[in-house]
């Protein structure tokens, strides 16, 4: 291997690990805050993906009729849960809140289908849409049993990861898409080749990552959701929803995740089931963080975008097994170093 | 307008085990209300009930409307705020930050800049520490923290569990201080304390609650004044009131 082979891979797997990033801080973020491991982020993200590629082709994406769905569902079981609860006409607004803000995205996306919109709205549609999904399944499925054990969370989320590859596939059929790239351009340094679609993919997670700093640092919904992660009971003592907070990372979990879907689309031919395996690495990145700090998650999904890349040189049959087998030396060293400390007050 | 707070017949349990049992009481607006009493006799599960963190039976009435069902969010929104014993604080965030949260039900309201320089005047202590992590505090800074953090919901009723627990007494007394200059804003404040004297000294009207009932009641001069209160909680003897 020479260096500008070296360089070139390094490049390859920085593009990748920056991917893997936004999906690390997705799952440590919404583990955070409703102890969920968001095990159907895969899915998100290739949902998200296939949304843009049939806006691309000028199609009316099946996730119009997905979230359309989920939304009369979602207004379902508010509008019950509420009325059970004896809040009559609050029932009624509920309901409508959850019902009707999806539903009025996917008129718009179904309306935006066959038209051929600027590329920005397209990817702005694809990300708000998927990201509807994301409370959508919250309602559906996890609130009504947040308070059950991570193990519980966890097998749930597993049930869900596979309901939504089926949906996938009904959706959005058996065939592959791959969306065309925001630039072809490349220019040289030195011996190097860059490519600008590497270098927008870098710059547009580095600009992801900065805008949940700044809102998790700067905005009162950021805080909300921090502190929650902190102490549920004392957000709850300051007027913060568990509900509302298990909503909103939702909804922010999904969102990044499809952004991560658009970022990948032009590099790889994504098919409904490949999400699976694209979030696992995202996952170890997570789990290198002790799925609590964000900048070791990223930093830790970085360096396995590295390892599957020079992984994929030498040994290309063995890279995903090289990568998966990474999370054993990671476990032992996170079992290490983390000292289980009582909560002390 | 009757009182702010009617208790009715409140009972709690964990599992089979009741630690409060039919105890009814009220708190008149703008009035101290204490509850003493041992360790162990149900007071903090009694705020607990009352906040919503517990499920109880009987009635509770804030404002005259009956609250015993809501969400704790939704009590925070009426302006039922409890400070608890174990302080709740958010470890990794700053000063500044617990006074924005504090203020979450309340972010659609004006003058909550004005609220927040209020709560840097009463605890000087807290602004000058404004950046500081809470985790890092000391006992008396997260006391006045978990304070100036209730205070920024703009309590209606303000419940305190111990709020003098593990301070020293120059900071306990600065507590009760400020405690009994919020009355004069018009809060009505519900006070869980060990500290009996210090509490029946700045209370209008006291409970003493023994393994989870209601023994006594009165006006806390006369409480104070009261054999039986002086001998178990005001250090003039031993033993519980039902004992002797
Ligand atoms: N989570 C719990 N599970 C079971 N029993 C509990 C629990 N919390 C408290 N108890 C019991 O309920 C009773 C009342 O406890 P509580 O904490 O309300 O007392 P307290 O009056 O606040 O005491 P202290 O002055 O020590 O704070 C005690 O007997 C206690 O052991
Ligand atoms: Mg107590």
């Amino acid at each position: 291997m020479d260096l500008s082979i070296a360089a070139l891979l390094a490049q390859d797997g920085i593009t990748n690990g920056a991917i893997y990033a936004l999906l690390a801080l997705a799952l440590v973020m919404v583990f955070a805050v409703t102890r969920v491991i968001l095990v159907p982020s895969g899915e998100l993200l290739t949902i998200g993906a296939l949304t843009l590629a049939a806006f691309d082709q000028g199609h009316v994406p099946g996730t119009v009729r997905l979230v359309a769905g989920a939304a009369v569902l979602a207004g379902v079981i508010e509008a019950v849960r509420r009325a059970r609860r004896g809040e009559g006409r609050r029932a009624l607004a509920g309901a409508a809140l959850w019902a009707g803000i999806p539903l009025a995205l996917a008129a718009l996306a179904a309306w935006m289908g066959p038209r051929k919109l600027p590329l920005a709205a397209e990817v702005a549609m694809a990300l708000a849409l998927t990201g509807a999904l994301g409370p959508l399944t919250w309602k559906i499925v996890f609130e009504p049993i947040a308070d059950a054990s991570v193990l519980v969370l966890l097998i749930v989320a597993v049930a869900v990861h596979f309901v939504l590859t089926g949906l996938a596939l009904y959706f959005f059929g058996a065939e592959g898409s791959r969306t065309p790239p925001f630039s072809s351009a490349s220019f040289d340094i030195g011996a190097l080749r860059v490519s600008v679609q590497s270098l927008l993919v870098l710059a547009t997670s580095a600009l992801a990552i900065a805008a949940l700093a700044l809102f998790f640092g700067r905005t009162l919904y950021g805080k909300a959701l921090h502190a929650t992660s902190v102490n549920r009971l004392g957000a709850r003592l300051c007027g913060i929803s568990p509900d509302f907070a298990g909503a909103l990372s939702f909804a922010l979990a999904a969102v990044l995740c499809a952004f991560c879907g658009v970022l990948i689309g032009p590099i790889t031919t994504l098919y409904y089931d490949s999400g699976f395996i694209i979030s696992l690495k995202g996952f170890v990145g997570a789990i290198i963080g002790g799925l609590a700090s964000y900048p070791l998650a990223a930093a830790g999904s970085l360096f396995v975008g590295l390892i599957e890349a020079f992984s994929s040189f030498w040994a290309s049959a063995y890279k995903e097994v090289i990568v998966f087998t990474l999370i054993i030396p990671v476990l032992l060293w996170r079992s290490l170093v983390t000292h289980h400390h009582e909560e002390d007050e | 307008m009757g009182p702010l707070l009617q208790v009715e017949d409140l009972s709690v349990a964990y599992g089979n085990v009741e630690a409060v049992r039919d105890v009814s009481l009220t708190a008149a607006r703008g009035r101290i209300v204490t509850v003493i009493g041992p360790n162990g006799a149900g007071k903090t599960t009694l705020l607990a009930a009352l906040m919503g963190v517990l499920p109880s039976r009987g009635g509770i009435r804030h404002d005259g409307v009956d609250v015993a069902r809501l969400a704790i969010e939704e009590r925070v929104a009426r302006g039922i705020v409890l400070v608890p014993e174990k302080r709740e604080l958010f470890a990794t965030m700053s000063v500044d930050d617990h006074l924005a949260l504090g203020a979450f039900a309340r972010r659609r309201e004006r003058g909550i800049d004005a609220l927040r320089a209020e709560v840097y005047r009463r605890f000087p202590r807290l602004l000058e520490r404004r950046r500081q992590l809470a985790g890092t505090l000391s006992g008396g800074e997260r006391q006045m923290l978990a304070l100036g953090r209730g205070l920024m919901a703009r309590p209606a009723l303000l419940m305190l569990d111990e709020p003098s627990l593990g301070l020293a007494p120059r900071v306990v007394r600065d507590i009760f201080t400020i405690i009994a200059a919020l009355r004069d804003t018009g809060v009505t404040i519900l006070l869980v304390e060990q500290n009996a004297r210090a509490a029946l000294a700045i209370a209008d009207y006291g409970y003493v609650l023994e393994t989870g009932r209601v023994v006594l009641e009165g006006d806390s001069a006369t409480l104070a004044a009261d054999a039986r209160v002086a001998a178990t909680y005001l250090g003039r003897g031993h033993g519980a009131m039902t004992a002797g």
